[in-house]
């Protein structure tokens, strides 16, 4: 016979008696810790940085597919060449792996020079060309890192709208805009919110105030699907997403350079690369276009083929590997 | 399922990841319930408090644990896994004090009448007796273990949630899908496995047929963790 | 110690309390989906646990259920609903419901199914029909266990809630991933910490709520045996 079972303990006391341990627990470590902070020992290092590893060289790809597939092709290319690689993909967004690149836990990862400037190296640069973004990048870099040479592939942000937004209010650059944005909602990965090419930059360079700031991700599913059943009205997309076309979206343009060129290139840690290294990265870069980075984002992502294949067969195809 | 065929090699990859990262902190919680729970059997009087705050501990989102630990052990396995320890701590302990608790009082004098020792009794009588209970609690612990290594995924740690990650950034449902039916599959493999331990472990319960049915269900029942009763 | 200095910078600043991503906001926002999910999961799994354990039936499939529930993964099943559902606005809300039903309704069956016969017999005896003897007696007996699935789905809810702010929701969860997305770990620890805060609270509620809703007698028999 199965009866209700009840725990009996005789008297009501032990549950509140965990609560209390636990509530005493909290606060004996606020207090702490109010005590410690303002004795001001010194900022605390960001528990976000992960620890330097040493040995052999690290590539590293930030959170979305494209970078993580153009780290897949350095990672392939380096080891088909005898190189020793570890790979570390899907870090995070540049706030996250930058310091990390900086103090040498990642070796290589392959980066944007625009973005990286404005966002990590100095943010007040108004640099838009390649080559004025390369010369503040080898100007103000710190020490330990350099980038090497561009490629003639972009992949800018860009502010994206449905191709039935822009035929509406007969948009073509980001500057039309200016009366909508008010009733527009804007989505975009978080980071957007704050970076100086995102939000403020927008503000700033345009005047455009948008209504609300919507968390979506990085250029993928939340924000195309956002932008298709009207949940926003205008997004930050990289500008080669498949789904730009695939979807019929508008991307406009930015003649003002709010966001400054874009060309991917790898960014290493000094130390831990030689001139092989820099050698080959420097032959990918040499052959990397535009439309080929379109075409492997088409296969990632419309086709849903495999880091690993698309990278060798990029490497493959181009006589690298 | 051609894309799963076709990526086999990392989905076992993952599948591996995510088996360890998951039972590791389950046999530790093992290992730590086991002389915890004996003390609290000894000793009744630290049951409760000890249970009150394992609950409390359990009642605690898994993501907030995990980046909560992120300030003491950075974005590593460990991050992962110490909360995880947490969680099979508070399924696994309870039903170690059930299961010395469920030892009949007539079993535990005859061994003392027999002469057995403290620890004989405990090792060679209370033990075993108590295997079935204990080993509900480890199978809770197992399961919620293995689904939620996958929420790591959001913090960068390995697992099957990297498929979740991944299929959201290529809009690929199909990828999901697979990680949900591999997690799903990972579970009732280690539920299964753990059956057939605890049968092969309590040779004493075979062919007891219907009578033992209902007993049964309520051990494959395992919703709460054992001892989560009554407020 | 530090991740409590953490939580506390971005805590003890005053604006933070305040807007659409202030302390308070968010948590209207979680708890209106913890509620919503809540009452619509309770809505289908009590009633229907009460009927397989008033009738006895089904606890086999109930054992399969249990089984499957425990081991879905939330994250994937909410990017799933989001993908499916084209980005609906309720996309959310099917995992959280569907999270929280099998908790309630196994427990509910437990609750009712282990009502004692004699207990049962008595009231018959009463004169009671049997929808009488399911409400008065039954479903009251079963009460404890009842507020347990509750409140376990309570907090699993808050739990997946948390989560979905990877698919754009808003509420607690909203500050753990965009500060995971900016390196910024204090706003990553206070949301943290408003999380478990709002799930300690929960536990308290259903606890209190059990107080207020067990009937005296059984607390009384719980307390003596």
């Amino acid at each position: 016979m199965h009866r209700i079972t009840v725990n009996t303990s005789g008297s009501l006391a032990p549950r509140w008696r965990g609560y209390a341990v636990v509530g005493l627990a909290v606060v004996a470590g606020v207090a702490l810790s109010a005590c410690g902070s303002s004795k001001g020992s010194g900022k605390p290092s960001n528990p976000l940085a992960q620890s330097a590893s040493k040995g052999s060289v690290v590539v590293g790809s930030a959170n979305f597919p494209e970078d993580e597939l153009l780290a897949q092709i350095y990672a392939s290319d380096l080891q088909a060449h005898g190189i020793k690689v570890t790979t570390k993909f899907n870090i995070g967004a540049r706030e996250v792996y930058y310091p990390e690149v900086k103090k040498g836990a990642i070796t290589i990862i392959p980066e944007y020079n625009g973005a990286l400037l404005t966002t990590s190296v100095d943010t007040t640069s108004t640099a838009a060309t390649t080559a004025q973004v390369d010369a503040a990048l080898k100007a103000d870099l710190p020490g330990t890192l350099e980038i090497l040479n561009p490629s003639s592939a972009q992949d800018a942000d860009s502010v994206t709208v449905t191709a039935a937004t822009a035929k509406r209010d007969h948009l073509t650059s980001i500057a039309d805009l200016k009366p909508f944005a008010k009733n527009m909602d804007f989505g975009g990965p978080p980071e957007f919110a704050t970076r100086s090419d995102g939000i403020p930059g927008l503000k700033k360079n345009y005047g455009l105030t948008f209504k609300k700031f919507v968390q979506t991700d990085e250029s993928s599913t939340i924000t195309f699907t956002d932008l298709k059943n009207g949940k926003v009205q205008a997004a930050d997309v990289f500008s080669t997403t498949p789904q730009i076309s695939t979807d019929h979206f508008v991307a406009l343009t930015d003649p003002k350079n709010n966001f400054a060129a874009q060309n991917v290139l790898p960014l290493v840690y000094k130390a831990g690369v030689d001139s092989k290294i820099t050698g080959l990265l420097n032959a990918i870069s040499a052959k990397l276009t535009t439309s080929a980075l379109l075409q492997m984002d088409t296969a990632l992502v419309v086709r849903h083929a495999s880091y690993t294949q698309v990278a060798q067969g990029f490497l493959t195809a181009e006589g690298l590997m | 399922m051609s894309w799963a065929i076709n990526n086999a090699s990392m989905l076992a990859h993952l599948t591996g990841q995510n088996a360890y990262l998951a039972l590791v902190p389950v046999l530790v919680g093992l290992v730590v319930s086991l002389p915890l729970g004996v003390l609290c059997v000894r000793f009744g009087w630290l049951y409760p408090p000890v249970l009150g705050l394992i609950s409390v501990l359990y009642a605690l989102p898994g993501l907030a644990l995990f980046v909560v630990l992120i300030a003491y052990t950075g974005l590593t396995d460990t991050t992962v896994m110490i909360p995880l320890g947490v969680y099979s701590l508070a399924a696994i302990f309870p039903s170690v004090v059930d299961g010395l608790r469920s030892v009949p009082e007539p079993v535990r004098q005859a061994a003392v009448a027999m002469g057995f020792g403290t620890w004989r009794r405990l090792v060679t009588v209370e033990l075993p007796i108590a295997v079935p209970v204990v080993i509900a609690g480890l199978r809770v612990s197992a399961v919620s273990s293995i689904s939620l290594v996958s929420v790591g995924g959001l913090i960068g740690i390995g697992g099957l949630g990297y498929l979740f990650i991944d299929g959201e950034q290529r809009d690929f449902a199909t990828e999901i899908v697979v990680g949900i039916i591999l997690i799903v599959i990972l579970s009732l493999v280690t539920d299964t496995v753990l059956v057939l331990v605890r049968r092969a472990l309590t040779p004493w319960q075979r062919g007891r047929g219907r009578l033992n049915r209902r007993a049964d269900m309520r051990a494959d029942l395992p919703i709460l963790p054992a001892g989560m009763q009554m407020p | 110690m530090s991740y409590f200095s953490f939580a506390w910078q971005w805590l003890s600043l005053a604006h933070h309390w305040a807007g659409s991503n202030g302390v308070p906001a968010r948590l209207i926002e979680h708890l209106e989906y913890t509620v919503i999910a809540m009452v619509i999961a309770a809505a289908i799994a009590l009633p229907v646990g009460v009927l397989m354990g008033h009738t006895g039936r089904g606890g086999l499939t109930l054992v399969g259920i249990a089984n499957v529930w425990r081991s879905l993964p939330t994250l994937g099943l909410l990017v799933l609903a989001f993908i499916l559902s084209g980005g609906a606005s309720w996309a959310w809300l099917i995992p959280l419901v569907a999270l929280a039903i099998p908790p309630i309704m196994v427990t509910t069956y437990e609750g009712v199914l282990g009502v004692d016969a004699d207990l049962k017999d008595a009231a018959a005896g009463m004169g009671m029909t049997p929808r009488q003897v399911l409400f008065k007696v039954e479903v009251p007996v079963a009460l404890p266990l009842i507020l347990l699935g509750l409140r376990t789905a309570a907090i699993q809810v808050v739990a997946t809630a948390t989560i979905a702010a990877y698919i754009s929701l808003g509420g607690f969860g909203r500050y753990i991933i965009d500060g995971l997305a900016t390196n910024n770990y204090q706003l990553v620890a206070a949301g943290a910490a408003c999380v478990v805060v709002l799930a300690l609270l929960v536990q308290f509620a259903f606890t209190g709520l059990g107080r207020l809703v067990v009937s005296a007698g059984l607390r009384q028999q719980a307390r003596q045996s």
